[in-house]
């Protein structure tokens, strides 16, 4: 068992080593980060031991400013030649690149100056025979789940544990270790002509705050031989409900269309919306960075910038955009400690769960799987391949599969009636399922 | 020995003090009865990119990394453990953590021996020199340049510039010792324009295993520019796209995106060998229509998705997958070969050192077929003809399909009418190949710049196709 806090320390030194380097070599300022990652990850097949393999990776990365210009450098070697030639390399590239105003540490005032444990560190001592044990369960629970389950893909543990420190020349330092454990499982079902797989997962920063391994594989079974025998639906308009985890990526895409990036480089249909509605008004967006044990939880950003707790919709209307300080300044703006992403987003639910949903719904498409990359960011027009159920009179009729969703981001966030109370706990961006009043639809 | 093996060697081993009998101490150490098969592949990349935006070049920056991943397997059990320090104790820990999945044998000798030089279809340069820093920076400016030059309705130009080389050396207890090195370039514009408050984006690129000349020779940058400013301007014209199932026929090059998400992936030894796949058991059967033949060929020259060798040492080749629409072959790594008994087709491939390879595609295309590729329009009463595409999906036991088109036109009475906005294709692999009804003359390779992901690694890919015709495909558009 490797000590974490002199392994931090070590890190720390590292990052320390880097911006003495990059001073010593001309640079104004300077930012750097370090991270130490190792794990397991194995796979049980058909029940027996497909995969063990033992990871364990470094990286080291190094950005410098020589007044308005930039240079950046990356690797994973820690020796010292290593931190000499990387920085290097990082001031030649300063010398080429343009005089951006913009460009620069974020604002010294602003770096987090209190660093409250948020308790992301549980590692799991776990024997490579109990981990094959885990598996094993979880793909038994799978196969024994229905006699259509034919053959599998297999269930996969994957531990791993952490570390990541950053640092800039304001002085600031930060570190912290983090653990994040899973299991998923993959099962494939025969049904007449009809083959269908599907996968179910769980994650955690916590081993006891696992789903148990046989509930993951009775759950990836069942979702498996739920899809056999899909048809398609004829094209046509209906209402759609996404399901919790097919609509986090809903959520994910109102946030990358009010990401800084996307603003000022006019690569997104949300642009100029502050203070506009953008969602019915009974839609409230939450991020919540300090959250303990929380998937996506830091006290500062990827500049060193205290995070802090921020509304994105207010009773429907646009309160914030997603900033790191680069994109403020592009955008006259003050960063929103976002550099690097949201942490741990949510969406209020209403009183529905899935099924009072499909009540409510009535007649249309439960989507439980979307397929490609089909959205258009600059003009949010969404187009996506599709699979799920057939809904009428709020019962799930039959599986659907080769159809295609199409409409609007826009036009689908005001169009959002009922977010369901069935959150998705295993993603830093959580909500329920989203029943939406209207999409094209188009199969057969 | 082979010229690219003294380079691996020399770039990668040699700084670090480790010789050819170190290598044979580390296979030594993952040898016994019970391990079937066993390599360690070393690895040591560098890889620089540029971006320019807003007009300025906004970051520069370089990333070096090496590090050896060591694989031993037992039937169908594979150990796998890697390493970022090249150093010998840690190299033998790490083969030591490889081999526990069996815990059976006693150590032998292995004697490698490094193969002949194969042919060379890239030269084993490092395209990161081979153009000043200057020069890189002129570069990406003429291509904003150009691109702003064409319309002033262009708002903004975002230029990328990568360069890579890889240099790796694989090391295998069946006697294997090869190695190659890699040079890769890709050079990507991407625009916005805006007209009446209306914004659309447009892109283009293109890259090769060459040195940067490649986008200097015949304006080949400054043509990416032009391209991308152009499908953006159609963009902005582009009308509601249909919805439903209608004929479908797709432009030559890049849309060859079809063939790589409906039917390469199926055709992975992988999914094979577990039956997971819409393809599995059926070699010799009909999967196509009988004007399609299909290949994956990792020889071409200069070709982004192309290998000398792959990343167990294996030659690549040109493999048929399908020919006259009948199922022919799969894609084999060694591990799937060993298991499905039969040979590599020089199809393992992996992300880096800290991935496990398993079988990939290289360059998949279909052959030209005979027909014009205006006579294949005029055969569509009321269809699209998409030119351009942005990714795609599989899921390859069901067979369903999907890809994006990002350019697309209305064909109506047989003529290509108005263009559409893009609009997501979706369709059953097998069922999809069989209603390719015609197949153009014109056969062309994409410009080099995709990118296949699979299980969480990324390799480079190229493809391929004629204009082709499929008289059914399902179209997810807005417009009724
Ligand atoms: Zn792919």
């Amino acid at each position: 068992m490797i000590n974490m806090q002199q392994r931090q320390a070590q890190l720390e030194q590292l990052v320390d080593d880097l911006l003495s380097e990059a001073k010593r070599q001309g640079a104004t300022a300077a930012e750097a980060g370090v991270s130490s990652d190792s794990g397991l990850s194995l796979t049980v097949r058909l029940g027996a031991t497909e995969t063990i393999e033992h990871t364990r990776d470094n990286g080291l990365g190094v950005t410098v400013y020589f007044g308005q210009r930039k240079g950046s450098a990356s690797t994973s070697d820690f020796s010292p030649q290593a931190i000499r030639e990387t920085v290097e390399a990082a001031c030649n590239f300063a010398r080429y690149t343009s005089e951006d105003p913009c460009a620069g540490l974020a604002d010294a005032g602003l770096m987090a100056t209190e660093l409250p444990n948020l308790d992301l560190y549980h590692p799991w001592d776990l024997a490579v025979d109990e981990a094959i044990e885990l598996a094993t369960r979880c793909e038994t629970a799978a196969r024994d789940e229905d006699e259509r389950i034919f053959n599998s893909e297999g269930a996969t543990l994957i531990s791993h544990s952490g570390l990541h420190v950053y640092g800039n020349t304001h002085g600031f330092i930060g570190g912290y270790p983090s653990s994040r454990h899973s299991l998923s499982c993959a099962v494939v079902g025969k049904e007449g002509d009809s083959m269908q797989r599907d996968y179910w997962y769980t994650l955690s920063r916590l081993s006891g705050e696992m789903e148990l391994p046989e509930l993951v594989g009775k759950v990836a079974a069942q979702r498996t031989v739920s899809r056999l025998g899909s048809r398609r639906v004829t094209t046509q308009q209906a209402p759609v409900i996404f399901q919790a985890d097919v609509a986090v990526g809903l959520l994910r895409s109102f946030i990358g269309a009010i990401r800084g990036s996307a603003l000022y480089r006019k690569a997104s249909f949300l642009l100029d919306s502050l203070d506009d509605q953008i969602f019915p008004g009974f839609v409230n967006i939450h991020e919540e960075p300090h959250l303990l044990r929380g998937l996506a939880s830091a006290a500062y950003d990827n500049e060193g910038v205290a995070t802090t707790q921020r509304d994105y919709i207010s009773d429907g209307i646009l309160q914030s955009y997603v900033l790191d300080s680069y994109a403020a300044r592009k955008l006259g703006m003050q960063t929103t400690g976002n550099a690097g992403g949201v942490r741990n987003l949510r969406i209020n639910s209403g009183a529905l769960d899935l099924q009072g949903l499909l009540k409510k719904m009535d007649s249309g498409l439960l989507v439980t799987e979307l397929m490609g990359q089909g959205l258009n960011m600059v003009t949010g027009d969404y187009s996506r391949g599709a699979a799920g159920f057939w809904v009428e009179n709020g019962e799930i009729q039959y599986p659907v599969e080769e159809i295609t969703i199409a409409g609007n981001l826009r036009e689908m966030f005001m169009g959002l009636q009922e977010v369901g109370t069935d959150v998705e706990t295993r993603s830093s961006v959580q909500t329920g399922s989203w029943l939406i009043d209207r999409m094209m639809i188009a199969g057969g | 020995m082979s010229d690219l093996i003294q380079i691996a060697q020399d770039t990668i081993l040699a700084p670090v003090g480790l010789i050819e009998t170190d290598l044979d101490r580390m296979l030594g150490e993952l040898t016994g009865s019970a391990i079937d098969a066993a390599d360690i592949y070393f690895q040591s990349s560098r890889l620089e990119s540029w971006v320019l935006e807003d007009g300025i070049i906004k970051e520069g920056s370089y990333n070096i990394e090496q590090g050896a991943g060591i694989r031993a397997i037992s039937g169908d059990k594979t150990g796998f453990a890697y390493s970022d320090e090249l150093q010998l104790p840690t190299l033998l820990e790490a083969a030591k953590a490889a081999r526990a999945i069996t815990r059976s044998g006693a150590e032998r000798s292995v004697q490698i021996t490094g193969l002949p030089t194969p042919r060379q279809l890239y030269a084993p340069i490092n395209p990161l020199p081979s153009l000043t820093e200057t020069d890189k920076v002129d570069l990406l400016r003429r291509v904003d340049a150009e691109a702003r030059k064409q319309d002033p309705r262009v708002k903004q130009v975002i230029v990328s510039l990568v360069g890579a080389q890889d240099v790796v050396l694989v090391a295998a207890i069946d006697g294997t010792l090869n190695a190659d090195v890699r040079p890769l370039v890709r050079l990507n514009v991407h625009v916005i324009a805006e007209q009446n408050g209306r914004r659309e984006q447009g892109s283009s690129g293109g890259g090769a295993r060459k040195a940067f000349d490649f986008f200097l020779q015949e304006e080949r940058a400054l043509g990416y520019a032009r391209e991308a400013v152009r499908q953006a301007l159609v963009n902005l014209d582009a009308i509601e796209a249909p919805a439903g199932t209608m004929p479908v026929v797709l432009g030559p090059g890049w849309p060859g995106v079809l063939l790589h998400e409906a039917v390469g992936h199926g055709l992975e030894g992988d999914f094979n060998r577990k039956g997971t796949s819409a393809f599995s058991g059926r070699l010799g059967e009909q999967v196509a229509s009988s004007c399609c033949t299909v290949v994956d060929d990792g020889t071409l020259p200069g070709r982004r998705g192309s290998l000398n060798v792959d990343d167990e040492g294996t030659e690549s080749q040109c493999t048929v997958l399908i020919e006259n629409g009948i199922l022919k072959g799969y894609m084999q790594d060694k591990h799937n070969a060993r298991l499905m008994k039969v040979d590599s087709t020089g199809n393992g491939r992996r992300e880096s050192y800290a991935h496990l390879p398993m079988p990939r595609m290289t360059n998949t295309y279909m052959l030209a077929g005979e027909t014009e590729p205006d006579e294949i329009i005029a055969t569509v009463d009321k269809g699209l003809y998409a030119v351009n595409f942005g990714g795609g999906q599989v899921d390859i036991t069901s067979g369903q399909f999907v890809f994006s088109a990002s350019e697309a036109y209305l064909i109506e009475n047989g003529k290509v009418t108005r263009p559409v906005k893009g609009a997501t294709l979706i369709g059953n692999g097998p069922e999809t190949m069989t209603k390719v009804s015609m197949v153009g003359n014109d056969l062309k390779l994409d410009a080099g710049v995709g990118v296949c992901g699979k299980e969480g690694q990324s390799v480079p890919v190229g493809v391929g196709q004629p204009t082709l015709k499929i008289d059914e495909l399902t179209v997810g558009g807005t417009g009724q």
